[in-house]
C-alpha cells in the first residue's frame, strides 16, 4: 500500500494521477475471525485500527450493511471539542481531542483537522456564571478554556447579531483547541489504516442474526454468509437496540432519535470558528467547511424515529436560529440537508462496556456527540475487547450506572433521551 | 410533517403536539423494588416498527393521547385519549349544536 507523501503526489502526478492504488481491499468474508466488529462507521473502523495497531490482534473483520462511513459518519456537523465537566466525560473527551491533534500523522491521511476554536455564546449573567464554572473545571483538569468578554468576541467574530435587545450577547466561552475535521477523510483514513494492518473491511454485509451458545456468541448470520467470531463488538449507532434484540438481550437505556443537519451553497470565507448559540429554547451550531459551505444544525426532531429523513418544523427552527444569530445568512440558499438516526441514551452519555454475554462488547449511546469521540472511542473499545476489562477512562460508561445511581448527565436533563442535546 | 388526528380537535400538524414517551411503560408501585423501577424509568424496547406512544396536544386541547405509530415510516394507525375518563367523556358528550358553521363532523 502506498504511503502518502509529497513525493508520492509528485510521482503520481507524472502519470496524470491515474495510477494510484486502492486505499483498501474489498475482501470476501472468511468463515472465521478472532474479532468481528459490526458497523464500519468511525467508531467501528477506529476500533479495528487500534485493535490491530495497539494490541496486535491479527484476524479482524469489520462488517457493514451499507458502505463504510455511510451512516452517521457521513451525516454530522463535524464538530470536535472536549468542553465537558462531569467526571467520566472530562478525561475521555480530552483524550479524544489529543488523539485528533495527531490523527493525520498517525493515519498518514489528511483528516483536515482544523483547531479553529469552539465559541459558545453567552446571553445572560447566569449563563456566564455556569460557563465560568464549567470552563474553570476544564482548566483545572488540563483542558484549555477561556471566557471572552464582548469586546474580544466582536473583534474575533464581527458579523454576529450584536443588536438583539431580547437576548443580547454578553461574551463567549471558548475552547481554542476545538474545531472541526473532514468527516469522510476520518472514515477513509481509519479504513485505510486498519486495512494496512490486515483488517478485512466487508461492505454490503448486513448482520441478520446473532447465534449464541449459552453465554457466548458463536457466529453472526450475515447477508454474505455465516461468520464465526471469537469476540464480537457492536458499534452501530441508531440500530443498537435491533442488534441487541438479535442477540436475545432485552432492553437498553437507549432510544433512537433523528437529528437533521444542513449545508449551504459555498460562500467566500465568512466564519473562522465553530459558533454555538443556545438561549431561550434555541439550539444552533454553525461552522464553515473548507469548501465554503455553511454547515449547521440544531435540535433533534423531538420524537422517536428510525427514519433517516427530517421534518419541516425543525428546518424552520434552525433557519430562525441562523438568521437571528447571523442575519447575513438570510439570503443564502441551502444546498443539502440530511438526517441521521442516533442512540439517545438516558443520561446523554455513552456506553463502552461488557455485556451479559461473555464475548460480546458494546459501543453505543453517543447521542449527538459521536463524531468528536470516535478516536478515543475506538482506542478504548479496542482496549476493552483485547483485554476483556474496562480501562480507567471508560469505567463509568457501563450499562449498570443507572441501577447504581451514578448517571453521567452533563446537561442535568433527567432520564428522557430526547432532552440530551 | 406528521398529521395527527386528535379525537378532540381533528387532524392537525404534529408541530402542535409534544412527543411524550413509550406508552407501553407501566410504572410499578411506589414500594416496588429498585430493579422494577430501574426497568420502568431507564430501559426501553426501542421498537423499529409500530409502537404505542404518548403525545401531548400542547398547542391545542392540551390532552394526552396514545398513538400507534410506525417509527420507521411515521404511519399512524390509531389515536385515542390517554385517560379512560376522557375517552368516555368523548363518547358521552352531547353533539355540538352547530353555533359555528363548518364545525360539524
Amino acid at each position: 500500500m502506498t504511503r502518502y507523501s509529497a513525493w508520492s503526489v509528485f510521482k503520481n502526478g507524472l502519470s496524470g494521477h491515474k495510477n494510484w492504488g486502492r486505499a483498501w481491499r474489498d475482501p470476501e468474508p472468511k468463515t472465521e475471525y478472532d474479532v468481528v466488529i459490526v458497523g464500519a462507521g468511525l467508531h467501528g473502523l477506529a476500533t479495528a485500527y487500534y485493535l490491530s495497531k495497539n494490541h496486535g490482534v491479527k484476524n479482524i473483520a469489520v462488517v457493514e450493511k451499507g458502505w463504510l462511513g455511510g451512516g452517521n459518519a457521513g451525516r454530522n456537523t463535524t464538530i470536535v471539542r472536549s468542553n465537558y465537566m462531569m467526571p467520566g466525560n472530562r478525561d475521555f473527551y480530552e483524550h479524544s481531542l489529543q488523539l485528533w491533534e495527531n490523527l493525520s500523522h498517525d493515519l498518514n491521511y489528511n483528516v483536515m483537522f482544523s483547531q479553529r476554536s469552539h465559541i459558545s455564546l453567552l446571553h445572560t449573567p447566569a449563563a456566564r456564571d455556569g460557563a465560568a464554572r464549567r470552563y474553570n473545571t476544564m482548566r483545572l483538569t488540563g483542558t484549555d478554556a477561556e471566557i471572552w468578554d464582548l469586546e474580544t468576541l466582536k473583534r474575533e467574530v464581527p458579523h454576529l447579531n450584536y443588536n438583539n435587545a431580547r437576548f443580547p450577547i454578553m461574551g463567549a466561552a471558548v475552547q481554542r483547541r476545538a474545531g472541526s475535521a473532514r468527516h469522510d477523510a476520518v472514515a477513509w483514513g481509519y479504513a485505510r489504516g486498519a486495512d494496512q494492518h490486515g483488517v478485512d473491511i466487508i461492505q454490503n454485509c448486513e448482520v441478520t442474526g446473532v447465534n449464541r451458545d449459552g453465554g457466548k456468541v458463536t457466529s453472526l448470520e450475515t447477508s454474505r454468509g455465516t461468520i464465526k467470531a471469537g469476540k464480537v463488538g457492536f458499534a452501530v449507532a441508531g440500530n443498537t437496540s435491533r442488534l441487541w434484540g438479535m442477540a436475545g438481550l432485552g432492553k437498553l437505556p437507549i432510544e433512537t432519535h433523528k437529528l437533521q443537519a444542513f449545508v449551504s451553497e459555498p460562500l467566500k470565507p465568512l466564519l473562522d470558528q465553530v459558533v454555538v448559540f443556545g438561549v431561550g429554547g434555541a439550539h444552533f451550531y454553525i461552522s464553515q467547511s473548507d469548501k465554503g459551505g455553511m454547515v449547521f444544525g440544531g435540535d433533534l426532531d423531538w420524537y422517536k424515529s428510525y427514519a433517516q429523513r427530517g421534518n419541516l418544523p425543525i428546518v424552520q427552527d434552525v433557519a430562525e436560529c441562523a438568521t437571528s444569530i447571523m442575519p447575513c445568512l438570510g439570503r443564502v440558499r441551502l444546498l443539502r440537508h440530511w438526517s441521521g438516526v442516533m442512540d439517545m441514551s438516558m443520561d446523554g452519555s455513552p456506553f463502552i462496556c461488557k455485556t451479559p454475554v461473555d464475548n460480546l462488547y458494546l459501543n453505543a449511546g453517543w447521542n449527538y456527540g459521536g463524531f468528536k469521540a470516535s478516536p478515543a472511542s475506538g482506542w478504548h473499545f479496542a482496549d476493552l475487547i483485547a483485554n476483556d476489562r474496562a480501562g480507567r477512562k471508560i469505567e463509568h460508561f457501563n450499562l449498570q450506572r443507572f441501577e447504581r445511581g451514578i448517571n453521567i448527565d452533563e446537561r442535568g436533563a433527567g432520564p428522557d433521551p430526547k432532552l440530551h442535546g | 410533517m406528521i398529521r395527527i388526528n386528535c379525537p378532540f380537535c381533528g387532524e392537525r400538524d404534529h408541530s402542535e403536539f409534544a412527543y411524550g414517551s413509550d406508552a407501553s411503560i407501566e410504572y410499578p408501585a411506589l414500594d416496588a423494588s429498585v430493579e422494577e423501577w430501574h426497568e420502568a424509568v431507564f430501559l426501553r424496547e426501542n421498537i423499529r416498527g409500530m409502537q404505542s406512544e404518548t403525545w401531548h396536544h400542547v398547542n391545542g386541547c392540551r390532552s394526552w393521547l396514545v398513538i400507534e405509530r410506525d417509527t420507521m415510516t411515521h404511519e399512524i394507525k390509531s389515536v385515542r385519549p390517554a385517560h379512560n375518563g376522557y375517552a368516555s367523556a368523548l363518547t358521552a358528550a352531547p353533539k355540538d349544536t352547530g353555533s359555528e358553521a363548518g364545525e360539524q363532523e
